[in-house]
Formats: structure tokens, C-alpha cells, sequence
């Protein structure tokens, strides 16, 4: 008995607060759950995967163009002896026998010149042959012994048109949509959270000035705004991602003016009013934090909109540059090849979907946990 | 209310005007020209066409002299597609984007709402979910992965459609963009219309409705539906509006001639009259269907009071 009472007093019940319940509320929402593991393991293969990978997102592999999506490594089998063959011409050599045992190719090879053993950089620059070594070259150096390693490669996506290793690049793409969804969604919810909270908070003449500007901007067609930024900035697409993030804000505006509006007459700022609390503060203590509810939403809404708009922009030609490269760039040069080769289509619209279909989930579930009464 | 939809006009006029300015500064700033070309032009080639587009006079000349040239309905010259003015331009490709547009709306609004409303009425059911997650899809899987596959298989395997041209709007010409166009609207006003028809479901003027023991048809698309379509009608505004006036995807894809690749093509180029042309008839399809959207919010909300 004592010991309870003991326990009681040392540690006093914790109060639970509103952002706890929302939590308790999203976790318990499965599709929102699956979404954020879905959303953490493409970003965790965004980051690391193009280091892990064995290929190089430009490394071009003439050997291997347009290769399908498969597990088996490759040069296949049968593309071994004629690769063989081919790069020994290339070198001017006729084979004469050629055995591989092991993946271990042993060839003695003639020649009308003579051999020399610089001779085997023709294998070694083929993708297909690796660690080539040249020996017993004969007294007439017209003959001599080629051993080679086949050099052995996966392509599990496939590759592209120009030989390059699909899934590398689709990695490297993720953290470049990625980065760029959420860079300029950064910049649209601070101009848009300032904008809102000064135009709401002060409202009369100041609101209705502020407010106009935003409708004018609005019937500016965006995609006039967003080409005229391609000229402006001309393909520097960090700058240029920055600038999207500087035209999106409208909405956010207008949705944190609504919230600040309902905010202000809340007691608590009257009192802060009351004590003498400047504008300012306010703002950063009072309003500001109260309309993050619904920032959060928008915002994981936003992302997937900037990132639909960088491919966008990037099937129109005006986005990321070769060799880098995003899912826009990857989608459209897989719908151009699509007869064919669907894994070039495949695999990138299969990680843009997923990730745009977690983030509307996420996007879903927060609003969910954050306003119950709208279930 | 007619005073009111004409002071809404009015209103207009200085909106449009900004954005016209805004607009035709912005696309002076822009380095480049309408005549920059790999190799330059010859000095005197230069400077003849220059005089012949006023290019040679002060900015502010030129802007007067375009403000007054549109508010006489003449949109000037083209400068990149020689030997057009820009109203001949629009006269050919607007009616095709205006087409195109109208029948996406139109399939988007009767395949969105039957979607939202039969996923409202079975809730947390079978057709529920699988309404929601062909929502998602639609609004996640961009235009540009749509087309091509659509395009693929009834266009090149099945061999159903053709699968591209305009073919002066032969109705299979027509299927495979106006698709395309409608899914992801289909997706949102399915999203919208089921969110609505949710809460009007539960609200107490339909309870009412039942208890009286009308029918279900009567309940659902008479009561219901008119309180639930209005989220729906305030989207509608904006979305017609970028619809009716071309989206550059669908019209590259499909090679359809109408308004939308002359925005890139026109910023691309510094085609000056080009890009202010679109910009212009962009904005007051927004304002017209911001009004008519405004309108209608009233015909259908009796709260809603035009003052």
C-alpha cells in the first residue's frame, strides 16, 4: 500500500496531449502505416542505392542495350563465344581454338601482325571480358594464348536505350524527384504560411490587398509562369525548384488565412492582445503553431503534386539534363520505347505511383488523425 | 443577379489588365528573342524585321501599342509561325481544345459522380474501397504513362483506335484523348462526391426524407446530391477551365491541334504575341468560370446570397 502511494506521488499520471490522440489515431490507420514504411523504404533506396549498386547511373554498357528486366546475370551463354569472336577481330586475331570452363575463357589466337600484350585492353574495354592476359606469344609473335574472365552482370531492371543500367538509374532518379518535391514544397509553405498568417491576422485593408494579389496570380496561367522560369533560370533546376516553390505558395496562403482567420478571435490571442504580447509574437507563438494541422496535410499533398509537375516538365524536355535524371525523364523516354521495351516504363512509373499513392495515403490519414470529426 | 454577374465582370476588367501587364513584362525581361537563331540574322534582315514587329521602338511604346491592339480584339502577328495572326491561330486550334475539353468534363462528371455516389451509399463496403483505390490510381498515375499505354494496347495491338491525329474530330479520334483527359477528374470528383454525399447521407433533412418513406432514388439524387455536389461545383471552376483551354500532354501525345502546345512552343520561341495571346484567353476562361461556378453555388445553396 505504501509503496503504490509512494509510486503515485513520485511519478504523476502524464496528461495526454491533443498531438498524442492524432498520433495514436494515424498509427492505427493501416493504409497510412503501410504508406510511411513504402515512403521510407524508396527514400532509404533513393540515398543508398545508387551506392550500393555495382553500376554507375551513367556508366553506358554498348554490350548491353535495351536488355530486359531479368534476375540471370549477364553476357548470356550463348552471346559469350561470338562477343569473343568479335572483340578478337576488333584486335585482329582469328581464333583458332576457345575453351571456357568456370566463366574462365582459355582462346589461342593467330595473327597475320604480330601480337603484343597491350593487346588485351580490346578485352578488357569490352563489357563482356575482364582480367584478359596474353601469353605464350610464339618466336614469330603471330600466335599466342588469350585468357579471359567473363565478366558477369545484373540487370534487374534492365537496361535502357543508350546500355545503362535501369535500376541504378532509377535510384538516382528517386533522390532527384525526391529532393525536388521536397525542396519546393519547402519554400511554398514558408512563403505561404507567412503570407497567410500576416494577411489573416491583420486583416482589413492589408487582407484585402494581400488577398487580390493572390487571385491576380491566380488566373495567371501556371504553366506560363513555370516556362518562363525554364527561360530564366535555364536548366538549373535546384534554382529553378526553388522558384516552383515560389508560385505554389497560393494555396497555402489561402488556407492559412482561413485558419488564422477562426484563430484570432480565439481567447488565448486575446489575452496575449490584452497583455501587450506585439503582433509578432503573436504570430510565432499563438497562430503559427495552431495552423500546422492542416500545413501538415497540405504539405504531404504538395510533394507529390511538385514531383508530378518535375516530370512533367521533364517530358516536355524543360526539366532535369542528361545524364542526370528523374522520373519524368525516365517515364517519358520509357513511353517513347514502350513497344519493346516495357521495363523502361515499368520500373520508374512503378516507384513514382507507389510513392505518390503512399503520399496520398499519408496525406489522407494525418487529416484523418488531426480532424476527427471530419471522418 | 444580373447586376451582380455584370459588377463581376467589371471587376474583371482590372484583373486582366494587371495580368496582361504583368505578363507582357515578364516575357520582355526573358533574355532571348522572337529572331535568335543559331546562325544570326543578317544586320539589315535584322532590323527590317524588327521595324516590321515595332521591336525597334521603347518597351513602353510597345506596350501601348499592344494594349491597344487588344482592346480591339487583335492579338497582332505571330511571330514564330510567319504569315499567321495569332487571332487565325486561335480561331483553328481553340474550337479542338474547347471540344476535346467539354467532352472530358462531361465523362469525368457523369463516371466521377455515379463513382463517388455508389461508394457513398455502401460505405466502408466492397465498392467502397475499390472506388478509392481506383481514385488514388487515377490521381497518382500521371497522363503521360496513361496515354502512352492506352495508346499501346487499343491503338497498336488490339488495332481498335488510332492513335494519334485529329482526324477533323471523327469520334475515334476522339476516345483515346478525351479518356485520357477525364480519368484524373474522374478521380477527384469520385474522391469529392463520395466525401460530400457522406456527410449529406447523415444529415437530417435527408433522415427526414426517409422517414417520410420516399424512395431511394428520390432521397439520393434529389435531396442528397443537390447538397453534396457543391465541393464538387466550386472544383469544377478552375479544372474546366484548364481543360477547355488544351493540356500540353495529351495534345503532344495525340498530335491534336489545338491550344495547349502553344504555350511551350510560344515561351520557348519569345513568340511575344503568341504566349500573351494564350495567357490571355487562359485568364478569362478563369474568370468566366469562377463566375459561372459562383452562380451556380447560389442557384443550388439558397444560403448563398449574391451582395
Amino acid at each position: 500500500m505504501s509503496v503504490t502511494s509512494a509510486e503515485q506521488s513520485s511519478a504523476p499520471v502524464m496528461g495526454r496531449s491533443l498531438w498524442d490522440d492524432a498520433r495514436d489515431r494515424l498509427l492505427a490507420n493501416k493504409a497510412a502505416v503501410a504508406s510511411m514504411v513504402v515512403l521510407t523504404v524508396v527514400t532509404l533506396l533513393s540515398i543508398f542505392g545508387p551506392m550500393l549498386s555495382p553500376h554507375q547511373f551513367d556508366t553506358v554498357y554498348r554490350d548491353y542495350v535495351k536488355v530486359p528486366a531479368s534476375l540471370e546475370s549477364y553476357p548470356r551463354l550463348d552471346q559469350i563465344e561470338p562477343g569473343f569472336e568479335s572483340v578478337a577481330k576488333r584486335a585482329r586475331m582469328k581464333v583458332e581454338s576457345y575453351a571456357m570452363v568456370d566463366d574462365k575463357i582459355t582462346a589461342t589466337v593467330t595473327s597475320r601482325r604480330s601480337i603484343s600484350e597491350k593487346a588485351t585492353r580490346y578485352f578488357d574495354r569490352s563489357d563482356l571480358f575482364e582480367g584478359a592476359v596474353i601469353s605464350n606469344i610464339s618466336a614469330d609473335k603471330k600466335s599466342a594464348t588469350v585468357t579471359a574472365d567473363v565478366q558477369r552482370m545484373h540487370f534487374y531492371f534492365g537496361t535502357d536505350a543508350n546500355g545503362r543500367d535501369m535500376m541504378t538509374r532509377t535510384l538516382i532518379a528517386g533522390r532527384v524527384s525526391l529532393t525536388i518535391g521536397l525542396l519546393a514544397t519547402f519554400v511554398a509553405i514558408t512563403i505561404g504560411l507567412l503570407y497567410g498568417t500576416t494577411s489573416g491576422y491583420f486583416g482589413g485593408k492589408v487582407d484585402l490587398i494581400m488577398m487580390r494579389v493572390v487571385d491576380i496570380l491566380y488566373s495567371l496561367p501556371f504553366i506560363f509562369f513555370v516556362i518562363m522560369l525554364v527561360v530564366f533560370f535555364g536548366r538549373n533546376f535546384v534554382l529553378m525548384f526553388i522558384a516552383v516553390g515560389a508560385v505554389e505558395w497560393l494555396d497555402m496562403a489561402r488556407i492559412v488565412r482561413g485558419q488564422t482567420l477562426t484563430i484570432k478571435r480565439q481567447e488565448y490571442v486575446q489575452a496575449a492582445e490584452a497583455m501587450g504580447v506585439e503582433n509578432t509574437g503573436i504570430l510565432k507563438r499563438h497562430v503559427i503553431p495552431n495552423t500546422l494541422g492542416p500545413v501538415v496535410v497540405y504539405m504531404t499533398l504538395l510533394v507529390p503534386k511538385v514531383i508530378l509537375l518535375e516530370s512533367f516538365l521533364s517530358f516536355l524536355g524543360l526539366g532535369v539534363q542528361e545524364p542526370m535524371t528523374s522520373w519524368g525523364v525516365l517515364i517519358s523516354e520509357g513511353a517513347k520505347n514502350l513497344q519493346g521495351a516495357f521495363w523502361m516504363l515499368f520500373f520508374p512509373a512503378l516507384f513514382l505511383t507507389s510513392t505518390l499513392f503512399a503520399l496520398n495515403f499519408i496525406g489522407d490519414g494525418l487529416r484523418d488523425a488531426l480532424d476527427p470529426k471530419d471522418r | 443577379m444580373v447586376r451582380y454577374i455584370l459588377g463581376r465582370l467589371l471587376s474583371a476588367i482590372p484583373t486582366l489588365f494587371l495580368i496582361i501587364t504583368i505578363s507582357f513584362f515578364l516575357m520582355r525581361v526573358a533574355p532571348g528573342g522572337p529572331f535568335d537563331l543559331e546562325r544570326p540574322l543578317e544586320a539589315k534582315v535584322m532590323e527590317n524585321l524588327n521595324k516590321m514587329y515595332n521591336l525597334d521602338k521603347s518597351l513602353w511604346e510597345q506596350y501601348i501599342i499592344y494594349m491597344k491592339n487588344v482592346l480591339q480584339g487583335d492579338f497582332g502577328p505571330s511571330f514564330f509561325f510567319r504569315d499567321f495572326s495569332i487571332n487565325e491561330l486561335f480561331a483553328q486550334s481553340l474550337p479542338i481544345s474547347i471540344q476535346l475539353g467539354l467532352s472530358a468534363l462531361t465523362l469525368a462528371l457523369i463516371v466521377g459522380g455515379i463513382m463517388g455516389v455508389s461508394a457513398a451509399i455502401k460505405q466502408n463496403r466492397g465498392v467502397d474501397y475499390a472506388v478509392m483505390t481506383a481514385a488514388t490510381l487515377g490521381v497518382t498515375i500521371p497522363n503521360f504513362v496513361v496515354a502512352p499505354c492506352l495508346t499501346l494496347f487499343l491503338g497498336v495491338y488490339l488495332g481498335w483506335l488510332p492513335v494519334g491525329g485529329w482526324g477533323g474530330g471523327a469520334f475515334v479520334n476522339v476516345i483515346l484523348p478525351v479518356v485520357t483527359l477525364a480519368l484524373p477528374q474522374i478521380a477527384v470528383i469520385a474522391r469529392l462526391t463520395r466525401g460530400s454525399m457522406i456527410e449529406a447521407l447523415r444529415s437530417n433533412h435527408v433522415r427526414t426524407a426517409r422517414a417520410y418513406g420516399l424512395s431511394g432514388y428520390t432521397i439520393i439524387v434529389v435531396h442528397a446530391l443537390r447538397g453534396a455536389i457543391l465541393p464538387v461545383v466550386s472544383y469544377m471552376g478552375p479544372a474546366a477551365a484548364a481543360l477547355l483551354t488544351g493540356s500540353v500532354v495529351i495534345e503532344t501525345i495525340f498530335g491534336i491541334p489545338g491550344i495547349g502546345r502553344y504555350f511551350v512552343q510560344g515561351a520557348l520561341n519569345r513568340d511575344y504575341t503568341l504566349v500573351m495571346g494564350t495567357v490571355v484567353v487562359v485568364a478569362c476562361f478563369v474568370i468566366i468560370f469562377n463566375l459561372i461556378v459562383d452562380v451556380l453555388y447560389a442557384a443550388l445553396d439558397p444560403r448563398v446570397r449574391f451582395d
